[in-house]
């Protein structure tokens, strides 16, 4: 089967990049896999596919001047380039936008967030905020499917050849919006949210004092993320929310503090593979699904945790 | 000058039910609520219409579903919308995205025919059911409208004939600017939708709501349901729980024991 892949805007690698790239390879079982990045100056993302098998990137000329239109052209013009019956890619709303409307121009299905693809193209999905486990199959010659980060596990970059990378030159024509500034995010010092190993998340529980969450992870090498009702109290930024509307952690330690554990935030973060929270409610619903739950006031169990912690480390 | 906007709004199970498959794979509705998602562009249309009464804007409700979908533009009339409309046709059963979207963008259109033009479709971010994000994009795909989608902040742009939004990516903020007529997606971040009072809720009663079938609409009904869904659910499995583990009880050495407890499970 040849299978097509799109990173959307990616110039660099990131984790659920190589994990598409992975399933790409698996599924393709001998086809070829081609790759579409959005963003033009494509030379360095061709070197690091080397090891992916891929047969050729392809990349715009120029940046697109609008939002979704040239995009969703681009790919497009990527999928009758590579002779793709699967579609592949991230699941970003950049690259859910583009595979959404060419599914409705080619008839095709589209399936979102899975968690696994076999070679036949029946995806497994998780539903209902992890509450069951479905199978969906395309009943298309064509299928669109965005893969959820930290479910496939990526492999290693195997020596290999970088890709040819091929030009693709689109214009579309159309109604679109413009995007009139961008602001990026300061980098911080901190492991991401979606790729650290240790997550530690912060609730209403946790008060003004949202500082002894952040030194915590400090303390565990953690990335920081926080509910929605810390986001909304102002406590956290929004890119750090986990769950439903924010985003999916899936790392080996989740430890929480002053969190209730809502249905919406659960679904964000139970896939985690050890789970640990602090709570002085002893029926808080996180503890439903915690490994260690600690019954008791955050502001005495987190001090005197970074407290052995640092004992510990001597 | 007037602007038309749409809001489809959606049906679904209650989150904080036990929510469950039925026998034919589809999601059972029958404890359902409009869509907590829905919300949030219905209150930035109310916000949009309340910062320029000049520019004379309409809202009209829209929702694919079954008879009790019609609990959904109810909410919707309550919030304040003026007019609704329910898609309701036997033969939408077991829809896949693309059959919801295709009667959706056949009921705007209707919309249209009706108000003289819709010039903006406020959608949510995803449906809290399917959690697909697809349905907005699609329509603007439908209806070849610009497409904008998770707008955090929604406001009217320069000559109220189309909209400043911003939007966050995975690692930057966009400010963004589209004219009408266009699709725009609104996250939870937008507003904080208001709550309908006993006034609104009496109003409610007087707005006109219509049901539609897709003959109403034009629409092919072997184009949508199950045989015409191109993505076919065959199994649904509940998960099993997560077992519960160890909880202990802070007696002034909890986080001590907690330190040993990451130690042993060689996570630090
Ligand atoms: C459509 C929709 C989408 C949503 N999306 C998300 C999402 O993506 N992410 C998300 O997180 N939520 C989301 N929510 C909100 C969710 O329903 C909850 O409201 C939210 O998760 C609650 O956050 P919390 O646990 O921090 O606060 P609360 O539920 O208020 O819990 C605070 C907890 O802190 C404990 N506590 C208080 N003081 C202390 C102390 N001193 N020591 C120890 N414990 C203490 C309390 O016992 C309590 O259990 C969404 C809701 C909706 C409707
Ligand atoms: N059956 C439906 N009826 C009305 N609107 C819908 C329906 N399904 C989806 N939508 C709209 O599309 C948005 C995204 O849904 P989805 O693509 O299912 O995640 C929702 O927030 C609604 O605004």
């Amino acid at each position: 089967m040849n299978v097509l892949v799109d990173l959307g805007h990616t110039t660099a690698l990131r984790s659920p990049d190589r994990e598409v790239l992975t399933l790409a390879r698996t599924v393709a079982a001998g086809g070829t896999v081609s790759v579409l990045t959005h963003a033009p100056d494509a030379a360095g993302l061709a070197e690091e596919l080397g090891g992916f098998d891929v047969a050729v990137l392809l990349a715009p000329q120029d940046a697109a001047p609008d939002l979704s239109l040239t995009d969703t052209a681009l790919l497009d013009a990527a999928l009758a380039e590579s002779g793709a019956t699967l579609v592949l890619g991230p699941n970003a709303a950049e690259v859910t936008d583009c595979f959404a409307r060419l599914a409705v121009r080619h008839s095709a299905a589209i399936i979102t967030d899975a968690v696994g693809v076999d070679a036949d193209r029946t995806v497994t999905k998780s539903v209902l905020a992890g509450g069951y486990t479905t199978t969906v199959e395309p009943t298309t010659e064509l299928a669109f499917v965005t893969v959820a980060p930290n479910a496939v596990a990526a492999g290693e970059a195997q020596g290999g050849q970088a890709p040819d990378v091929k030009p693709l030159a689109v214009s579309a024509s159309g109604a679109a919006a413009t995007v009139t500034g961008t602001q990026v995010a300061p980098a911080s010092s901190r492991p991401k949210l979606t790729e650290a190993r240790v997550v530690v998340v912060g609730g209403r529980g946790v008060g003004e004092n949202f500082s002894l969450v952040e030194e915590l992870a400090d303390e565990l090498g953690a990335a920081v993320g926080a509910s929605r009702a810390a986001v909304d109290a102002g406590w956290a930024e929004h890119s750090a929310q986990v769950g439903q509307t924010g985003v999916t952690v899936s790392p080996q330690l989740y430890l929480c503090a002053g969190v209730s554990g809502a249905i919406q935030h659960r679904a964000g973060m139970q896939t985690s593979q050890t789970i640990v929270a602090v709570n002085k409610d002893e029926n808080a619903q996180i503890f439903d699904i915690a490994d260690y739950g600690v019954v008791g006031d955050l502001n005495k169990v987190l001090p005197q945790l970074i407290e052995a912690l640092r004992e510990r480390k001597g | 000058m007037s602007v038309n906007i749409v809001v489809p709004v959606k049906y679904v199970p209650d989150a904080q039910k036990q929510r469950t498959f039925r026998e034919d794979l589809t999601v059972d509705r029958s404890d359902a609520i409009l869509s907590e998602l829905d919300e949030y562009p219905l209150e930035a249309a109310l916000a949009l219409r309340e910062a320029a009464p000049e520019a004379e804007v309409t809202i009209v409700a829209v929702t694919v579903g079954p008879a009790a979908a019609s609990g959904a533009v109810k909410k919707a009339l309550q919030m304040g919308a003026d007019a609704a409309f329910h898609v309701d046709d036997a033969a939408l059963a077991g829809s896949d995205a693309l059959g919801t979207s295709a009667a959706l963008a056949a009921a705007i259109q209707h919309v249209g025919e009706e108000h003289g033009g819709v010039d903006l479709v406020l959608t949510g971010m995803a449906s809290t059911d399917g959690e697909m994000s697809v349905v907005p994009p699609m329509l603007a795909e439908r209806l070849d409208f610009a497409l904008v989608t998770r707008a955090g902040t929604v406001e009217w742009g320069e000559e109220r004939n189309g909209l400043a939004l911003t939007r966050a990516t995975a690692d930057a903020t966009q400010t963004v600017a589209v004219a009408f007529p266009a699709v725009v997606s609104v996250t939870d971040q937008a507003n904080e939708p208001r709550y309908p009072n006993f006034k609104a809720i009496m109003a409610a009663k007087k707005k006109p709501s219509a049901v539609l079938t897709l003959a109403d609409l034009g629409v092919d009904a072997s184009t949508v349901g199950r045989d015409a869904a191109a993505a076919s659910v065959q199994s649904a499995t509940p998960r099993p729980p997560r077992a519960a583990g160890v909880k202990i009880q802070d007696e002034g050495e909890a986080g001590i024991q907690l330190a040993a407890y990451l130690a042993e499970q060689r996570l630090l």
